[in-house]
């Protein structure tokens, strides 16, 4: 409420001189009583102390315009130790990926002479003091192939979760809104794409494609997620729709643009939110998966997960097993973050778990 | 002319393949520029259908409404759907149940506030969100500036009710319906909330449509009262012959069932028997007439009509409560 005292993140006065008459604190005061000489001069002083008491609780509660949803749930987020690790997981993997080039000790398109006199069909040079984990089997420094790799790999996670969010939540609005006849028909559309199996459905997109390249891997690791965006965000849109708030806007007078906009959408999505970021490991995952099936960019110089797992590490496994390891650990250990990530931000945007 | 003439307002909600069912039985009443009526019943009797039929909020589909709801002369139920948008918060307000729901959770409660003045009279954000902050003054928020910005969630049940009301009063609208306004909050402040509705609608003139099945908020604020039983009228009458004589069994059955604080220790309540489920259809009879304690052969056979009392009243009831039988 408004008194400040109850107001999280305020402490209550602690120190043992004033406010013998407040009844915050009447309790815990010992020795003020004993003191019967001097009264009026201490009530004066007591005074003003009070009121400078006052003026910083004031002070302290004033700016802060209140927690925010958003800044409660970073709040809870904080305290969570499954959001640090996934966080920090992710965290790093962006840093990574940003400075790849301050990271990488070589430049990953490049051959090196060195590493490519060694190179046999069964045998690829190991780690060396300047190749930290050895040669890939075209003699390029493998450390740095990996390092760049998770750019891709952001990039490609990033956009295609955007590009399928943002097609998913205007299905699933324009749905939500409209209700009856348009709700049938985009519904009946999702749900042919939700009986599909996502990865096979990303397989034929890409076959469908006259050239791959990386759009192509993008474009469909987004359809795949698309449906499943529309018919969260639907399904929140249709809650809204019957909500005491909407039927308060509504009684206002307001117009059904608005209260699509302004009172529907941004309560639906929550859920969609946090499915954006589990889904950014799936499409990690997925597009990992079509670049091991041979079905991503075909660059060879362009460095990838899928790609250096699928062709190189399971080519020569029996030689240099490392060049599977490595990558697959990479892709694991970045999907579990964002996986985490996304879990722990579901727990922490839930309303149930709201005081 | 009045303010608002509900005529003969029915709403009947029929699924396919299902018994339709008559939730507002042909109910009117009328409502006086600046007076406080109230609709009394308990739940189920059709007090907030009625409402939401009045502000044209009922769903579109699986209802059937008919008779008239006159505002100023022109029928609400005829109006097309944008026209009655227009009259929808500037020329009737309304208020909810729970303050807490009926606020947008992730809009600041400044802005709800200015959303209705943008809509309706047309300011800019910045005028708006000004206008804002001395409603909430206005609805006695203490430090509005900083309410501005919070979220609904962040204020107590009181103050959202109060924000509540500053919306619905922010374009001084002539109709004010109040569904069950203080049914979710505490009663130290219920009676704030009642008291600053009746300011507020002694200071702008606003006539008030109070629904609510607390015979407490009806005593303090209501200038005639209508009971509503089964989705029909059955008892109208001013506020001081209704709760000094209530004629109807079922209106003279709510108010012995209130407890009183003088009565002897160890006496049972009151209570009206059975319950709303042994209704009978108006069509066999009085649908009060299982639960009735003067019932007569005469309530079996069809509707009674409803006919005026020598007080100016109205009522429905073939054996009324003797005129002499106070309350207890």
């Amino acid at each position: 409420m408004s008194d400040p005292m109850t107001r999280p993140g305020v402490t209550s006065p602690r120190d043992g001189s004033g406010l013998p008459a407040s009844d915050l604190s009447a309790g815990d005061r010992p020795g003020v009583e004993e003191k019967p000489e001097g009264v009026t001069r201490d009530l004066g002083r007591l005074g003003d102390r009070k009121k400078a008491r006052l003026d910083e609780l004031a002070r302290a509660t004033a700016d802060k315009g209140g927690v925010s949803l958003v800044r409660d749930a970073f709040r809870r987020l904080r305290r969570n130790p499954v959001a640090i690790v996934g966080a920090s997981i992710v965290g790093i993997f962006i840093l990574v990926a940003i400075f790849a080039p301050l990271l990488a000790p070589h430049d990953p398109a490049q051959r090196f002479d060195e590493l490519t006199k060694n190179l046999t069909v069964d045998n690829i040079p190991g780690a060396s003091s300047e190749f930290p984990l050895g040669s890939d089997p075209l003699g390029r420094d493998f450390l740095s192939r990996l390092i760049y790799g998770s750019r891709q790999t952001l990039f490609v996670g990033v956009v295609a979760t955007l590009i399928g969010l943002g097609l998913g939540v205007l299905i699933g609005a324009l749905a939500g809104a409209f209700g009856g006849w348009v709700d049938n028909i985009l519904m009946r559309f999702t749900d042919v794409m939700l009986a599909l199996p996502a990865l096979l459905l990303a397989i034929s997109l890409v076959a469908m494609a006259s050239r791959s390249s990386q759009w192509t891997v993008i474009f469909a690791v987004a359809v795949v997620n698309v449906p499943i965006f529309a018919r969260l965000l639907r399904g929140s849109m249709l809650a809204q729709r019957e909500s005491d708030h909407v039927l308060a806007a509504r009684a206002l007078g307001v117009k059904g643009r608005s209260i699509v906009l302004r009172h529907m959408l941004p309560n639906a999505m929550t859920a969609v939110i946090v499915q954006a970021t589990l889904t950014l490991s799936t499409a990690i995952l997925e597009a990992a998966s079509l670049s091991f099936l041979g079905l991503g960019d075909p660059d060879i110089n362009r460095a990838e997960w899928g790609l250096m797992l699928g062709v190189d590490g399971q080519r020569y496994f029996e030689v240099r097993p490392e060049l599977a390891y490595y990558p697959a650990i990479a892709i694991i250990v970045v999907a579990l973050g964002f996986t985490l990530l996304g879990e722990a931000m579901r727990e922490a945007l839930d309303p149930k778990n709201r005081r | 002319m009045s303010l608002l003439d509900v005529r003969d307002l029915s709403v009947v909600f029929q699924r396919r393949g299902e018994r339709p069912f008559t939730a507002v039985d042909k109910v009117s009443f009328s409502v006086e520029p600046g007076q406080t009526v109230g609709l009394v019943g308990e739940s189920g009797c059709g007090k907030s259908v009625t409402s939401l039929a009045i502000m044209g909020l009922l769903p579109k589909r699986g209802n059937r409404v008919s008779g008239e709801v006159l505002f100023e002369g022109a029928d609400l139920l005829k109006l097309r759907p944008d026209d009655m948008r227009d009259r929808r918060g500037r020329d009737i307000g309304m208020i909810f149940q729970d303050p807490l729901s009926s606020l947008n959770p992730v809009v600041p409660i400044g802005l709800q506030v200015a959303e209705v003045l943008e809509r309706h009279r047309g300011m800019n954000r910045k005028a708006a969100l000004k206008e804002a902050r001395e409603l909430l003054d206005a609805v006695g928020i203490p430090d509005p500036m900083r309410r501005l910005k919070e979220y609904p969630h962040q204020i107590s049940g009181g103050m959202r009710q109060r924000a509540l009301i500053a919306i619905a009063l922010a374009c001084k609208p002539r109709l004010l319906i109040a569904d069950e306004p203080t049914t979710a909050l505490d009663v130290t402040i219920q009676a704030q909330i009642l008291t600053l509705l009746k300011q507020l609608v002694d200071e702008t003139g606003t006539a008030l449509i109070m629904i609510t099945h607390d015979l407490g908020v009806v005593a303090g604020l209501c200038d005639t009262v209508n009971v509503l039983y089964g989705g029909k009228v059955v008892e109208r009458a001013a506020r001081h012959e209704l709760f000094g004589r209530p004629r109807h069994p079922y209106t003279h059955g709510l108010l012995s069932s209130v407890p009183r604080l003088d009565s002897p220790r160890g006496e049972r309540l009151h209570a009206i028997p059975g319950s709303v489920a042994d209704n009978i259809p108006w069509v066999e009879g009085c649908a009060f007439a299982p639960r009735c304690g003067n019932v007569v052969d005469a309530c079996l056979e069809g509707t009674p009509p409803l006919e005026p009392t020598a007080t100016g009243g109205d009522l429905r009831c073939n054996n009324p409560v003797s005129e002499e039988v106070a309350v207890p």
